[in-house]
């Protein structure tokens, strides 16, 4: 992991940061194995270097973009997000990266565009958790965003965290970062971009629908169908004897984007 | 869950007679390390989560062990019986310490998230059942119920096991998102130990033991 230059962020939380050792030792990244250790474990066979992430779709100015390049070009800021697991736990992570709108605003999308997809690579060989016998998801992993959702100034690709580039097993070199929404939206090691007039699909929506809505925002009063949405356990504070905290409602980012889902009944847009 | 472990004439291979309590001691060694690993901050970076499943983990491994004696005995002539009763209460000690992680550690006895978990979340639902299935088994796990009991009750009573293996899969495969395989492979060996008791009582209707003539 390579130093990385970055600026404060007024959108930072002063929240107790989740040791760098959680951060990177607890991770779902199921291209590398189901297990939570799986990715620490044996995300380091994927070579990150050189990366292009291409985008294309219904832009003005498609393009290919190297990663040193972005990182070059972008100001860095730190973002400290409070991060939550569907699973119903939870993170601090101080993040590296820059607006995502700064790259949409980059390629010009026309008018036609409504939604981002976004496509993980899909390389077999260097990850060990797609060649199974049973795929737990249909690969490449791919995720979406309202384009609204996308310009908002809290979403971020972010190229590292603790003030370094990416480990691996957080989706070096370059994620997706949307901290009012579980953490299966952040989709990691992006390889594609693409501006589309409908609604993407979405791995996890694909492969259980009635528990992973397209939205997938924090929401405590909407429960996944097989366990509760209400708490969440911060990994790291207490061990064993940690203490549930309540979840927030769009996991306490609710002033910045409140106001994207006016009129929308959330128990139906999970 | 328990085995008429002394009964006579058991056949099979000349095994080494362990002590059952040795059975007990060797069976308590995972929870007596998850415990002090638990304590010395050693589970991880979620700790509770790793106690709470590997306890519930090694419950369903007993189980699973004490659903292997009989095919073992009857196919492979490996007579195991006289641990049966440990290992089943082994099964059962173990989900007992998983329900008290889930209740004390996990939910910090919270009564209203518990009830609401145990009326809305189907896996919590069937664990609850499966750990209720398991009680009187355990209770009736010594020679003394037996012999108030009678044999025949008895062992019709402990056919509940088989109800409480297949709540313990279903437990564990309704917790973990989307397919993954260890969960699979473990309602499989339930299948194939439940499927070959099925299949013995189809083709062996009369019990060669009766043969009397």
């Amino acid at each position: 992991a390579a130093p990385l230059q970055a600026g404060k962020s007024p959108f930072s939380t002063d929240e107790k940061l989740t040791s760098r050792e959680d951060v990177t030792s607890y991770n779902n990244f199921y291209e590398f194995g189901t297990g939570k250790d799986d990715p620490a474990a044996k995300a380091k066979s994927l070579k990150t270097s050189p990366w292009t992430v291409k985008v294309d779709g219904m832009v003005g100015k498609p393009a290919e973009f190297a990663v040193e390049d972005l990182i070059k070009s972008s100001a860095l800021e730190e973002r400290i997000y409070r991060m939550r697991c569907v699973e119903g736990w939870s993170m601090v992570i101080p993040w590296v990266g820059f607006p995502l709108a700064d790259l949409i605003k980059r390629v010009e999308p026309l008018g036609s565009a409504k939604y981002v997809a976004f496509e993980t690579a899909y390389r077999p060989e260097e990850m060990p958790g797609m060649d199974t016998l049973f795929p737990v998801l249909e690969w490449p992993y791919v995720e979406g965003l309202r384009l609204d959702e996308a310009m908002n100034p809290l979403t971020i690709l972010a190229v590292g965290l603790y003030g370094e580039t990416l480990p691996n097993q957080n989706g070096a070199p370059i994620r997706l970062v949307v901290p009012w929404k579980y953490g299966f939206k952040g989709i990691k090691s992006i390889t594609r971009i693409s501006f589309v007039d409908k609604q993407p699909p979405t791995s996890w929506n694909k492969q259980a629908p009635s528990e992973y809505g397209f939205y997938a925002n924090v929401n405590p009063s909407v429960d996944h169908p097989r366990w509760s949405q209400a708490t969440e356990r911060r990994i790291g504070e207490g061990g064993l004897f940690v203490k549930r905290r309540p979840t927030l409602m769009f996991n306490g980012y609710a002033e910045q984007v409140a106001s994207l889902y006016t009129g929308m009944d959330l128990r139906k847009l999970y | 869950m328990a085995g008429r472990a002394s009964a006579p004439g058991a056949k099979g291979l000349a095994l080494p007679h362990v002590p059952k309590i040795l059975v007990y001691i060797i069976g308590f060694v995972p929870a007596v390390w998850l415990f002090y690993a638990g304590i010395m901050d050693q589970l991880g970076a979620d700790p509770m989560r790793y106690l709470e499943q590997a306890l519930g983990l090694w419950a369903l491994r007993f189980l699973v062990a004490t659903l292997a004696i009989t095919p073992l005995r009857q196919l492979f002539n490996i007579n195991l019986l006289r641990y049966r009763r440990a290992i089943g209460l082994l099964a059962f000690y173990y989900a007992a310490l998983h329900l008290i992680t889930y209740l004390v550690l996990d939910q910090g006895l919270d009564g209203a998230a518990i009830v609401a978990d145990i009326v809305k979340r189907p896996y919590i639902t069937i664990g609850m059942a499966t750990f209720v299935i398991l009680v009187p088994l355990a209770v009736t796990s010594n020679n003394a119920a037996i012999r108030r009991m009678g044999g025949q009750a008895w062992a019709k009573l402990h056919k509940l096991v088989y109800v409480a293996a297949i709540g313990a899969v279903l437990h564990y495969i309704l917790v973990v998102k989307s397919w993954p395989l260890e969960p699979l492979i473990y309602a499989a060996i339930v299948a194939v130990l439940l499927g070959y008791r099925l299949f013995r009582s189809l083709v062996k209707k009369p019990s060669p033991r009766r043969r009397t003539a």
